[in-house]
C-alpha cells in the first residue's frame, strides 16, 4: 500500500491549516458564505438537510487498518457513531459540525487522508477494481496507477476550476468491477506484444444525461498516460459548455464533437504536451508500484475451511455468496456486507469498523477495500481462516450472505440525507431488502442488482442496475421510476424505464411484480435475471406491471 | 394572470450545527417550525427573505418555504420540508431526537 511520503504530509497538513483558518474567518465573520463555500467543497464539505457533510476521499477504496480505526475514532468522536460508505467508495459523515471539521481533518492527516477534492469541480477520487491485486483474471494491479493520477491531480493548478466535476476509474481485468464506461475517463490495464498500455474510454457518465463512454483509444503506451489524460482534460476544459451546467460534462462534449473530433483535438494538445513528461513520472510510478508489492501469502492446507464448508450450512452459505476466486488457490477474497436485511446500504457503526480493521490486521495483510457497491472488502484471506472470520462477523451483523444478490441494493443517501434529493432512498431499499428476506426468495431469484438514487444525479447508479429506481418529486408527492435492462460491467448498458412511476407505498410490490415476472419466465434456473431481460425485452415485464393498460389496450 | 400567494416561512441552516432553523418574527432564528413567522403577503416575504440573506453570521442559503397553519403555528407542506422539522428515517437523529 502507498505510505505518504514528505511532501504528501506537508501538503496535507498545510491544507488542513489553511482550513483551519478559513473556517475561522467564517465563524468571525470575515468570510462570507459565497466567499467561503468553494473552499470548504474544495475540503469535500457540504451542508446538507439537516447538518454538514463531510467526504473523506478512500483512494482507490484502499485502506489499511489503522486508517480504518482512525474513521471509526472520528465517527465516534465528532459524528454520530457511524458512517456511510459511498458508490465512490469514500466514507460520508453526516453530522461534523463546523467547528469540528479542522480537527476531523487533521485526524485524517494522522493516518494519510484527506477530504482534498471530493466535491467542487475539479478532478475526484480515482476509483479503482476493488478486488485490485488480488483478482485472478487482472493483467496488473490498477492501484498504482490511480495513485500515481492521485498526486498528478490533486491540486493540479490547470484543473481546480473546471467546467464540471471529472471523475476517473481504473481497472487492471476484464470484467470490469469499476463501471469504467459510466466515468468521465475509464482506463484498462491492457497488454499488447508483451507490454502494459491502456484502453481509454472517455467521455461516459450517469446523471441527467446518461451516457456509455467510448473509447478514444485502444491502446496507450504505459508511459504516454499522464500527457494524455492532460491532454483529454485540457481540450475539454477549453470547449466544455460552461455556459450550461446541465451540458458541462465531458459526455456532452464528446456527444456534440463526437468521438472522432475530440480524437483529433486531444492528439493535437498531446503533441504539445508529451515533450515537457521528462520520464520523471515514470520514474514516480515506479516508486509507487513497489509499495504495492503483493503480499507474501502463506502456504498452508485449507482443511479448516473444507471442514466448516461441508459442516455447517450457514458457514457454506456465506462462503458460496461472499467469497470471490483469489489468484492464489489457497486464498479466498472476502466481501463482508454492509446490506443486513432492513439496515442503510453503506453504512457501518464505528464498532463495525473496528471489527473489520481487526480482521484486516489479524487475517488480511492489514488491507481493506471499499467496493462501488457499498460493501468492504477482505482482498487476502487464507481459506483456513475463513471460518473464524465468519464467526467474528457474525456477531457484530456483519456476515450477511446476499453479495450479488437482491438485498445487496446500492442506495444513495436520498432526502433522508441529501440536500438535492428529489426523495428518499434508503427507505426503498430498506424495504425492498426486508421483503424478500421475508420471501426467502433471493438465493433462489439468483444475480440481480437493484440500484437506487433519489434524483436524476444518479450517486446510486440506477441507470446501470438490472433494476434501477429512480425517486422523483411528482406534485409534492414521492414517485418512484423503473427502469430494466441496465448493466455496469463490461457489457455495460443503460436501463429502459417501464413506463409511468409509482408512489412510495407501492414500489415494493412492482419490484415484486417484477421478479416474480422474471421467476415465471425464465428459461432455466441458471438463466439470471438480466439474461432473461436481453432475450424477452421489456414486454412481459410491461405487462406484469400495468395490466390494467394491457387490458385497455385489448379492449381497444 | 400570476399565480395567488400562499402563506410561507424563511427558513435557512445554522451557520454552526448546519441544521434547519425558520426566521422569527422577532427577527431571532428557531429550531420550531411552530414558532416561525408565517408570511402571508408576498412583498413582505420578500423583505423578510432580504433580512435572512443578510444574516451571515447565523444563516446559510435562506429561501422562503411553503407553509400552512397549523393548531401549534406554522407547519410544513412539502415532504422535504416536513423531513427538515425531524430528520432521517433510518436513525432517530436530527430533531425528531428532542422532540
Amino acid at each position: 500500500m502507498y505510505h505518504y511520503n514528505d511532501f504528501d504530509t506537508a501538503f496535507v497538513r498545510n491544507r488542513v491549516a489553511q482550513f483551519r483558518a478559513q473556517v475561522g474567518r467564517r465563524i468571525d465573520g470575515s468570510l462570507t458564505e459565497d466567499e467561503f463555500k468553494p473552499l470548504r467543497l474544495m475540503n469535500g464539505l457540504y451542508l446538507q438537510l439537516h447538518a454538514y457533510m463531510l467526504r473523506v476521499a478512500i483512494p482507490y477504496g484502499t485502506l489499511n487498518s489503522r486508517q480504518m480505526h482512525q474513521l471509526a475514532m472520528i465517527a465516534d468522536r465528532w459524528d454520530r457513531g457511524y458512517g456511510h460508505f459511498t458508490t465512490r467508495q469514500n466514507i460520508q459523515y453526516n453530522w461534523p459540525k463546523l467547528r469540528d471539521v479542522p480537527d476531523m481533518l487533521e485526524a485524517l492527516a494522522d493516518v494519510g487522508m484527506h477530504a482534498i477534492q471530493t466535491s467542487g469541480n475539479t478532478i475526484r477520487n480515482v476509483t479503482a477494481d476493488h478486488f485490485a491485486g488480488a483478482a485472478a483474471d487482472e493483467v496488473a494491479d490498477p492501484r498504482p496507477v490511480a495513485e500515481l493520477l492521485r498526486q498528478w491531480s490533486t491540486d493540479h493548478p490547470e484543473f481546480q476550476f473546471l467546467p464540471r466535476k471529472f471523475k476517473i476509474a481504473v481497472t487492471g481485468a476484464e470484467a470490469d468491477r469499476a463501471v469504467i464506461r459510466a466515468h468521465d475517463i475509464g482506463l484498462r490495464i491492457v497488454e499488447r506484444d508483451g507490454a502494459q498500455g491502456f484502453e481509454v474510454i472517455v467521455g461516459g457518465g450517469l446523471g441527467r444525461t446518461p451516457m456509455i463512454g467510448k473509447v478514444i483509444t485502444d491502446f496507450l503506451p504505459q508511459a504516454d498516460l499522464l500527457p494524455y489524460l492532460e491532454a483529454i482534460v485540457s481540450v475539454w476544459n477549453l470547449i466544455g459548455r460552461r455556459d450550461n451546467k446541465y451540458k458541462a460534462r465531458i459526455k456532452i462534449t464528446v456527444h456534440e464533437h463526437g468521438i472522432d473530433e475530440i480524437r483529433t483535438l486531444v492528439d493535437a494538445r498531446f503533441a504539445e504536451l508529451r515533450p515537457a513528461f521528462s520520464g520523471v513520472d515514470q520514474q514516480i510510478l515506479a516508486g509507487i508500484e513497489a509499495q504495492f508489492a503483493p503480499p507474501p501469502l502463506r502456504a498452508a492446507p485449507v482443511a479448516p475451511f473444507e471442514t466448516a464448508y461441508a459442516k455447517d450450512p450457514v458457514f457454506r452459505s456465506w462462503a458460496d455468496t461472499n467469497l470471490t476466486a483469489h489468484r492464489d488457490p489457497q486464498h479466498a477474497i472476502v466481501q463482508i456486507s454492509l446490506k443486513a436485511h432492513g439496515a442503510t446500504p453503506g453504512d457501518a457503526s464505528a464498532e463495525q469498523m473496528r471489527v473489520m480493521a481487526d480482521l484486516a490486521e489479524r487475517y488480511g495483510h492489514n488491507e481493506l477495500r471499499v467496493s462501488h457497491e457499498q460493501n468492504i472488502v477482505l482482498p487476502h484471506v487464507h481459506k483456513a481462516d475463513l471460518p473464524l472470520i465468519h464467526a467474528v462477523l457474525q456477531q457484530h451483523g456483519l456476515a450477511t450472505a446476499n453479495i450479488g444478490l437482491i438485498s445487496d441494493i446500492i442506495a444513495c443517501p436520498g432526502m433522508d440525507y441529501c440536500a438535492l434529493a428529489t426523495a428518499r432512498s434508503i427507505p426503498i431499499a430498506q424495504e425492498i431488502a426486508t421483503r424478500f428476506d421475508e420471501l426467502k426468495l433471493e438465493h433462489e431469484i439468483g444475480d440481480l442488482k437493484i440500484k437506487i438514487s433519489g434524483c436524476i444525479n444518479a450517486c446510486g447508479h440506477h441507470h446501470v442496475g438490472h433494476i434501477g429506481i429512480l425517486g422523483l418529486d411528482r406534485a409534492g408527492v414521492e414517485n418512484y421510476q423503473i427502469t430494466l435492462g441496465g448493466d455496469h460491467t463490461q457489457t455495460a448498458a443503460l436501463g429502459a424505464r417501464t413506463g409511468p412511476g409509482f408512489p412510495a407505498e407501492e414500489i415494493v410490490g412492482a419490484v415484486e411484480t417484477i421478479v416474480q415476472t422474471y421467476l415465471d419466465i425464465r428459461s432455466s434456473r441458471e438463466e439470471t435475471f438480466i439474461e432473461t431481460f436481453r432475450r424477452t425485452g421489456m414486454t412481459p415485464f410491461k405487462s406484469a406491471l400495468y395490466p390494467d393498460k394491457e387490458a385497455a389496450r385489448d379492449a381497444a | 394572470m400570476s399565480r395567488e400567494f400562499t402563506p410561507k416561512v424563511v427558513t435557512a441552516n445554522d451557520l454552526i450545527e448546519g441544521d434547519a432553523i425558520w426566521l422569527t418574527e422577532d427577527d431571532g432564528w428557531t429550531r420550531d417550525i411552530a414558532q416561525a413567522e408565517l408570511i402571508e403577503d408576498e412583498a413582505h416575504g420578500q423583505l423578510r427573505l432580504l433580512h435572512a440573506l443578510s444574516q451571515h453570521s447565523v444563516a446559510v442559503g435562506a429561501y422562503l418555504a411553503e407553509a400552512q397553519l397549523g393548531e401549534w403555528g406554522p407547519q410544513p407542506v412539502h415532504f422535504r420540508e416536513i423531513f427538515r422539522t425531524r430528520g432521517p428515517s433510518n436513525h432517530a437523529h436530527g430533531k425528531q431526537e428532542s422532540a
